[in-house]
């Protein structure tokens, strides 16, 4: 019996890794499809950013409540993984609970905790489901946020739905141990009676000993397999956050929120018609200016696209989005991903090259009269308790539009013409600039006059 | 004070009179052209005057700092006006700037420095920060605003893309006013709707406008006075007041106006 369960488990790991192998390549491809961007300077800053940011979780503390809710099944998730690698080494090696002989006492006071943790993740995530399902918060609503119809919806809810299931696994694997141990059960080393799950035992109250084996059994595979398949789930989810948090925050842009990426392309050019450089004979000219498609990005950018859980607290800040108009930062970065994602497929099925589809980031996924609605307020910047940046990909994509496609609103192109012809984006002269002044030297003369 | 007039020396007459000023002030479009801004401009200069700030600006050689091109994505633009005013600046050894313009204030702070321009930046929230702190301008009594409700309009240039925060509620905390904040304030302060180019064409279809979500804001802390820091807010704000048809009991000032009336200039 043991030995099929081992050869069962290692099956089961190995197709895991093989598939999180898999995905996890095409992922880091498609990020790699992306412009190359130096962003590992100043690595302490970087360091403490990271440590703050996505190890504190600084910034979901905006909302207190939400804030500690979230925390909570973040250290859950972490903390309660420690367990994993037991239960890993118990599944291959055919043993069970193999940390309770070196650990000794130590291990009922760690399972305890793991429980009260478990518990914890139990809570907040019952919480955060009622949010979504009754309470209906606003960003989360498919009605109003076109974005999170159909999939993202249901990702959203079928996670939470997940972790609470995990959780009942580990609980009732605990308490039918534990009720095993009672019963003196060989296989069953004595851990005492656990923090939570001792709450759960009378449940089992007369139970013969082997349908609590089966029982514990069924649990057991239950919250390994339920990890195996979300660990996979995930990186197919927004739930992907819970990875790309760490690296999508050090690697955040550290230059202050208001600053533009220089394109030095195009100061070339500058430089060479105002005559402060002669024309460099080997110039390359690049093929396209700003960005229509997610090569056209750095890909720090795409990065930002994985990392994003939808949460849509750029969203709920954008004044674009609250007074109604099509944008809204967190479909930017949805859209990127979607992009991402079909290119990948893409590549899956071509043997590992993509293979040209006729599709673009801007035209097939974001529209012009998105990226056009934004104010460049930095609201969706500051929002994002993970550092995303979708203001970035509209500036790229702003650039491509005009100076690619010389395509922008009439009244741009009036202001472009004044800008180029009077140096100013209202058609005055230039030669009238300063004519603001003569109005000052009368006031100042007459109450020079009235003062003395 | 007999024989006192306003003074606005250009960098041009400083330096054929092989003279430096302490600081450029950069005054920008809006406060060249803008009927309402230049009266920011006016209020400024005025306050630089009394505050004996040896100051120059660059009158008819200033241009756009290309802030509205590069944000609506054309850098050609945006670098050919940059790159010329550079070549201004250091022609003139410009090392100090302050301006009143968020926009501005954030190219040529931080845009510029990539196409060889470095100087030290100031918004005139800032500058009248430290004019304040310094001691060079003194508000006495505070007689003009007691008891009045003053409510500040965060710009995002200035703000979220800058973290400057405080200094304009510093000034304005000099009047002696009773400062009232908004629910969206600071970090979370909302947008006028007129950066990124916005204020050079008409918005997108949507519900409502950015300006009259905001000033709906503002008129629930039942201040009196809405007091700006940047030329766009300020077109913003006041088609706001006008909109909801309060221009009597309801006024816009930029900080510099509020600090001029303070002092009787």
């Amino acid at each position: 019996m043991s030995i099929i369960q081992q050869i069962l488990f290692i099956a089961a790991l190995g197709v895991v890794a093989w598939l999180m192998y898999r995905r996890i390549g095409i992922i880091g491809k498609t990020i790699r499809l992306g412009k190359e961007e130096i962003r590992t300077d100043q690595p302490a800053k970087r360091l403490s950013i990271m440590m703050r940011v996505a190890f504190g979780q600084k910034k979901m503390f905006d909302r207190p409540l939400i804030g500690i809710l979230h925390f909570a099944v973040y250290a859950g998730f972490i903390l309660i993984n420690i367990e994993i690698l037991e239960i890993i080494l118990d599944g291959m090696l055919g043993t069970h609970r193999l940390f309770v002989a070196p650990l000794g006492s130590f291990y009922r006071f760690l399972i305890g905790f793991f429980e009260l943790l478990a518990l914890g993740v139990l809570i907040a995530c019952s919480i955060f489901l009622i949010r979504r399902s009754v309470l209906k918060v606003e960003r989360f609503q498919p009605v109003r946020h076109r974005e999170m119809n159909g999939w993202p919806q249901l990702d959203g809810k079928l996670i939470l739905v997940f972790e609470i299931v995990l959780m009942i696994a580990i609980l009732c694997m605990n308490a039918a141990d534990s009720a095993l141990q009672d019963l003196g059960s060989a296989h069953y080393p004595a851990t005492g009676d656990l923090l939570v799950s001792q709450w759960l035992k009378p449940i089992f109250t007369g139970w013969s000993e082997s349908t609590l084996i089966v029982f514990e059994r069924l649990a057991w595979w239950a919250h390994i397999l339920g990890i195996f398949a979300f660990a996979i789930y995930l990186t197919y989810s927004k739930h992907l956050h819970i990875a790309l948090a760490f690296p999508n925050t050090y690697f955040s842009r550290l230059e202050p929120k208001g600053e533009m990426k220089n394109m030095p392309e195009i100061t070339q050019e500058v430089k060479i018609m105002l005559g402060l450089e002669t024309q460099a004979g080997d110039t390359a000219v690049p093929e396209r200016f700003g960005a229509k498609d997610v090569a056209d990005l750095s890909w720090k950018n795409l990065m930002d696209a994985y990392s994003c859980t939808e949460c849509g607290r750029c969203t709920a800040a954008c004044p674009a989005n609250i007074t109604g108009k099509k944008l809204s930062p967190r479909k930017i970065m949805m859209d990127t991903r979607d992009r991402l994602e079909d290119m990948g497929r893409n590549m899956l099925a071509n043997k590992g090259e993509f293979v040209p589809d006729n599709k673009s980031l801007l035209g097939d996924y974001i529209l012009e009269e998105e990226i056009l609605a934004c104010t460049t307020c930095n609201a969706c910047v500051q929002e994002c308790p993970v550092l995303i940046n979708p203001l970035d990909i509209i500036l790229q994509l702003r650039r491509h539009k005009v100076m690619d496609e010389a395509h922008a609103p009439g009244s741009w192109n009036m202001m472009f013409q004044n800008l180029d012809t009077n140096q100013a984006p209202w058609k005055f002269s230039a030669s009238d600039r300063f004519n603001w002044a003569a109005a000052l030297a009368d006031s100042g003369t007459q109450e020079n006059q009235t003062e003395s | 004070m007999a024989e006192f007039a306003y003074q606005v020396p250009t960098m041009a007459d400083m330096a054929a009179r092989g003279e430096t000023p302490e600081v450029l002030f950069w005054v920008g479009c809006a406060g060249s052209f803008d009927d309402r801004y230049k009266k920011v401009t006016v209020a400024f200069v005025k306050i630089l005057n009394a505050a004996g700030v040896k100051f120059a600006v660059l009158g008819t050689e200033e241009s756009c700092t290309g802030d509205p091109a590069r944000r609506a994505g054309n850098e050609f633009t945006f670098q050919m006006l940059a790159m010329s005013n550079i070549q201004v600046l250091d022609m003139y050894h410009v090392k100090k700037i302050v301006t009143a313009c968020p926009h501005c204030f954030n190219t040529l702070k931080n845009e510029y420095p990539a196409l060889g321009g470095n100087y030290e930046v100031l918004h005139h929230s800032e500058y009248l920060q430290q004019l304040i702190d310094t001691g060079r301008v003194r508000l006495q009594g505070g007689e003009v605003f007691k008891g009045k409700k003053i409510t500040f309009h965060d710009s995002c240039y200035l703000g979220r893309a800058n973290d400057v925060y405080e200094a304009p509620r510093h000034v304005l905390e000099a009047l002696d006013a009773d400062l009232v904040e908004m629910k969206r304030c600071r970090t979370k302060g909302l947008c006028c709707g007129a950066g990124g180019g916005q204020m050079f064409k008409e918005p997108e279809a949507g519900k409502k406008d950015i300006n009259i979500e905001r000033i709906e804001e503002a008129l629930q802390t039942g201040a009196d006075t809405i007091a700006v820091a940047c030329p766009f807010c300020m077109v913003m704000m006041t088609d706001g007041v006008k909109n909801k048809e309060k221009e009597q009991s309801v006024k816009v000032y930029d900080l510099a106006e509020l600090i001029a009336q303070a002092k009787g200039l």
